[in-house]
This record gives C-alpha cells, structure tokens and sequence, in this order.
C-alpha cells in the first residue's frame, strides 16, 4: 500500500492525456451518451479552461478523465496508460491524477486536518502524528491552518473548497481536475485560486518545481484571460478544441459569446 | 407517472379493473451508479456492481417494479417474494465482497485501518456498557421475578441456576444484545453511510483511490462482530449475578455457591463454543445489512430514513431466523 512513494516511469509521450475518439456517458445512466467524439491532447504543465453552459457534461466529462467512470467509446490514455485503472499494482499510475469536486465532496464527520490527511496516511501508511508536518504545512499555504479542527459543515463553501484542493493536491499529482473551479467564490477567493492555479501548472506551487496539467471546468471564460493558455467548449454533445485566448477571441459562434458574457453579440454567427 | 428513467408519462391503458403498459413504449433502464468500483476492468467486485450489489438496478427488477399493483393475493405475495430474493442475492453479492475485501487488504494501510476497528469496537461495545448494565439488572429482576415464586410453589427452586443458563445465556442474552447493538449503532451506520453516499464522500474515497469497502465497511463489520460479543458476555454476566441478587432480596433459600454450581452444572462447552459464535454471527449479519442499505446503493438524502427502516426490518429477521437455526443445531447436537 505504499504506491505513491515508488518511481512512476513517465511513458515518452509529452501528453498527459490523450483521447481519441472518447464517448461520454450520464452519471445516473452510463448509457445515455452525454457527450461524444472527443480528440483531445492535454500536456504536462497545460494550463485548460473548458468551458460549457448548464448540463453541457463537464461534469460527467471531468469524472470521466478523473477515472470515475469508463468511457462509453473510444480510448483514452493518461501519460500513456489506458484509463480507467483500477488494478491495485497501477494505483501508483492513478493517484498522478487530482480530482477537486464542484461542491469539495469533503468527509464531513471529519476534520478538516483528517480529510486533507486520509490520502497521505492511507497510501504512506502514517499515523496522525508522522502526517502532521506534510499535512500542516499545505493546510499554511491553502491559509486552512486556523480551520484545521474544525468539520466542513461548519465551514462556507469557499474554505470547502480549499480544503478539497489541499485533500487533491496532497499527493502530488501531475494532472489538476477542478469541477466549477470559481463557482460560489468572491472576487478575493477567486484571484486566491488563479494565482494558485498559476503557479501549480509554472511549477512554482506548494507541490514544488514539477509542473502540474490544470484542467478547470467552468461555466464563464471571462476570467481565464491570462491564466489558462488553452481553452475548449462543451455544447450539444460534442467537445470542440477553441486553442488559446486570442483564438478564443476570434471565434463567431454564439456559445462563445454566451460564454464570454459582455462580449458585443456577433453579426454572423460561424460554426466552431 | 413520471418515469425517473425516461422522463416520459407512463401511458396505461385502462383494462377491466387495472392498467397495462402500452406495448411499444419501452421505458429505458436507468442504471444507478455504480458504487464501488465503476471501471470496466476485471476485478472482483465489477461482476457484481451491475446487479448484485444494486439488485433494483436489473432490468427485470425495473420492469417489476414499474407493474401496476397486483390484482390478487398471489400476484402481490410473488412480487413480494421476488423482491426479497433480490434483496438476498445483493445481502449475499456485498458480504462475499466484504469477506474477500477483508482476506485481500488484509494488514493494508494498518495506521489507518485500525484506529477505525478500535473507534468501531468502542462505539459498538464500551460506550453501550452503562445501557447493557442496566439491562442485564432488569433482565435478572424479569426472569428471576417471575420464576422465583414458581419454582417455590413446586419445590423446584434448585433449577434456578438451570433456568437462568437456558433463558439467559442460550437465547434472550444474545438476541437483546443483538437488538440494541442494531438500535444504537446498526441505524447510526445506515444514516451515516446513506448520507456519505448521498453527499458524495463514496465518489471522492474512490478518486483519491481508497477502497470504500475497506475504509467503511470493514472496520465496521470487525467492530460490531467484536462488541456485539463483548456486550452479550457482560449481559450475561450482569443478569446472573443480578438474578441471584433479587432471590435474595425476595428470601430465597439458596446459598450463592450453590446457586453458580447450579450455572456450572448447566453449563457445559458446546454452550462457550455456541454463544461465541451466534453472537458474531448476529454482529455480521447487522453490520453487512446496515452497511449495504447504506451504502451499497445509490440514495438520496431523502431516502435515507426509508433505508433505515428497511434495514432495520431485515437484520430482526435475519437474526431471529439465525437463531432459529442455532437452536436446532443445538438441539441435534445436544
């Protein structure tokens, strides 16, 4: 059970995730295809927006690429292994991958210091007290550390969700997924998050010189300009790759300007 | 109607004194999510989590549940009865995968595992004492009450060592402490569980690649089979040694050693042998039960109370009918 601490060969492929062809299904029905035909390559230290309105399927898309659940066509790899895995020999290859849900998903009769820990005492084996310095120092640099005894249900959602990201970046990942990374967050907490996110994919962040593959669902582009270097789309079904801001800007099509909100509605709408 | 699956209005013809679905509307399975371990992988639990530990989730199940009402007897006790197969096949599919999750990661994550097991021990045993005491008084008081002045009205008083060993230790001990076990703790685990399920802490244990199995439901199950025997011992204990305190008080004739060689001579050791092992057996049945109506399939936080019925409902019938069969074995062997 000490699969985090053994080397992971990292496959020559630069990509940290690479679909083809992937076919997404609904959470509640794995039948029902949500979102289909995605080609898609994100590399290491790739910072992605992507982007969609209500019930486009970034949620079911962000669970599928978290390994949640399989997808329903075509292949997907991260760095190189066929996902999902579930077998406990490629655990070491599965825990690259931190998944922060829309909500935190937190342990609630846990404290916040317990549920930033599980996943280190449980994949490292440590007592409470040899976690304690790994545990505390993410807890100062996610300004949890006052928090720390206390249980989520006493917490508002803009600490959740901290506490969700220090539970998801505890161990290291190499790939970031954050649902609805900015949702329910004031102007001070969201500048808090995208310099966070900055520094993770330049390597600069609290996991140290490595950088991290950001992926971050959201339902408003706006406040990506500057961050991430990528963006794509969600709607009717289909994932559509938009590439970089500039690109972003150039595109006619009215999803984009629903997503851009404040952008002058387009004379001739274009296909993406 | 509405079907949860489809969205779309059941459309029932009205024939005679009961409805009928239309034959070309073809409400669509809704496939739950999966619990445990969604991938399409080999692995020991994939074969189960499509319908054994989600037997609501099979198509034929769907589809019986979507029948209108029964229009006889014998219809509703068939559903009934299929129902409860269904619910047998699921108890069974979940206590096989706790059972090899138990043999497999045994000594896994040992610094996380077992403060859970102490903390599940001490819920499910320790901390249920100071209600156990006070029950195993007023059992003595009961038992001895009533049988004291019966034995004396027939001379029998020297079975009163006897009678407590068959009332107490064989039957009413074991079965009280698996009823309370089941009140304080069995319906404290649905709640938790259901809701940990419903709020989606079994969705985030599997992304950071726990074994929800191994991390809930083991440490509860090594638990309440742990204190669900301690607790039978100590009510035993307490209900013989308060027994033979209201025959004093009520002026029985008996000396309190030979009132313990009567236990003695009642007691022999298929009896140790016999009680060990129905009372973890009724702490297996109530921890697999409540863990798998809380976890084992998808709820909302709405339903979680219906779930703790439920599954309070099963683990007395399992346990009585579990003990049913131990008082066979005890007769064909005795």
């Amino acid at each position: 059970m000490n699969a985090p601490e053994e080397t992971v060969q990292t496959p020559a492929t630069s990509a940290a995730i690479e679909m083809r062809g992937v076919s997404v299904g609904a959470m509640s029905d794995p039948g029902k295809i949500v979102v289909e035909g995605i080609d898609w390559t994100a590399g290491l230290g790739e910072f992605w927006a992507v982007a969609g309105l209500r019930g486009a399927g970034k949620t079911e898309f962000l669970m599928m690429t978290a390994g949640l659940s399989a997808p329903v066509k075509g292949t997907y790899r991260l760095f190189g292994a066929e996902m999902p895995m579930y077998e406990e020999s490629r655990l070491a290859e599965r825990l690259r991958l931190g998944l922060v849900f829309d909500d935190g998903h937190l342990f609630n009769l846990r404290t916040v210091f317990e549920n930033v820990a599980l996943p280190l005492r449980y994949h490292r084996n440590l007592s409470d007290v040899e976690a304690e310095p790994e545990v505390m120092r993410l807890l100062e640099l996610t300004e949890l550390a006052p928090w720390a005894d206390s249980t989520p249900g006493a917490m508002p959602l803009s600490w959740r969700k901290r506490v969700a990201l220090a539970r998801a970046i505890i161990l290291r990942p190499s790939v970031l997924l954050i649902d609805n990374a900015l949702g329910g967050l004031d102007a001070r907490d969201a500048r808090w998050w995208l310099g966070l996110l900055d520094d993770l994919a330049r390597g600069k962040g609290p996991l140290g010189e490595a950088p991290v593959s950001v992926i971050v669902t959201s339902n408003d582009l706006r406040v990506w300009e500057g961050h991430a270097g990528h963006f794509a789309a969600l709607s009717e079904g289909r994932f559509t790759v938009l590439g970089s801001w500039e690109e972003l800007r150039a595109v006619q099509h009215e999803l984009v300007r629903e997503l851009l909100p404040g952008r002058p509605p387009s004379q001739t709408a274009t296909a993406i | 109607m509405r079907s949860a699956a489809c969205g779309k209005r059941h459309c029932y013809q009205r024939v005679g004194t009961y409805t009928q679905p239309e034959p070309n509307h073809k409400p669509k399975v809704n496939y739950c999510k999966i619990p445990f371990d969604p991938s399409e992988v080999k692995s020991y639990v994939r074969h189960v989590h499509v319908v054994r530990t989600n037997p609501g989730a099979h198509p034929w199940t769907q589809t019986l549940l979507r029948l209108p009402l029964p229009v006889s007897f014998t219809n509703f006790v068939g559903r009934k009865l299929f129902l409860f197969l269904v619910t047998i096949q699921g108890l069974g599919a979940f206590a096989l995968i706790t059972l090899g999750v138990m043999l497999k990661k045994f000594g896994a994550a040992p610094k996380v595992v077992r403060p859970l097991v102490l903390r599940e021990t001490s819920r499910a045993g320790v901390k249920l004492l100071p209600v156990f005491l006070f029950l195993a008084a007023a059992l003595g008081l009961v038992i001895i009450g009533q049988t004291v002045s019966w034995l004396n009205k027939f001379q029998l008083i020297n079975y009163l060592g006897t009678i407590m060993v068959t009332v107490v230790v064989r039957e009413l001990g074991p079965l009280i402490a698996a009823v309370q076990v089941l009140a304080r703790i069995g319906t404290a685990n649905v709640v938790e569980l259901g809701t940990a399920r419903a709020t989606g802490e079994v969705e985030a244990l599997e992304a950071l690649g726990i074994d929800p199995v191994h991390y809930l439901v083991v440490p509860r199950v090594v638990g309440m089979m742990l204190g669900t025997f301690c607790l039978t011992v100590y009510l035993i204990l307490g209900a013989v040694g308060s027994g033979y305190l209201w025959a004093f008080i009520q002026n029985v004739p008996l000396r309190p050693g030979d009132y313990f060689r009567q236990l003695i001579d009642a007691l022999n050791g298929f009896d140790f042998a016999l009680l060990a092992l129905k009372t973890i057996s009724f702490g297996f049945i109530i921890s697999i039960v409540t863990c798998y109506h809380g976890l084992a399939q998808p709820l909302r936080l709405d339903e979680v109370s219906n779930a703790t019925v439920r599954a309070v409902g099963q683990c007395v019938i399992g346990c009585v009918l579990l003990d049913a069969i131990f008082i066979v074995a005890y007769l064909a062997v005795s």
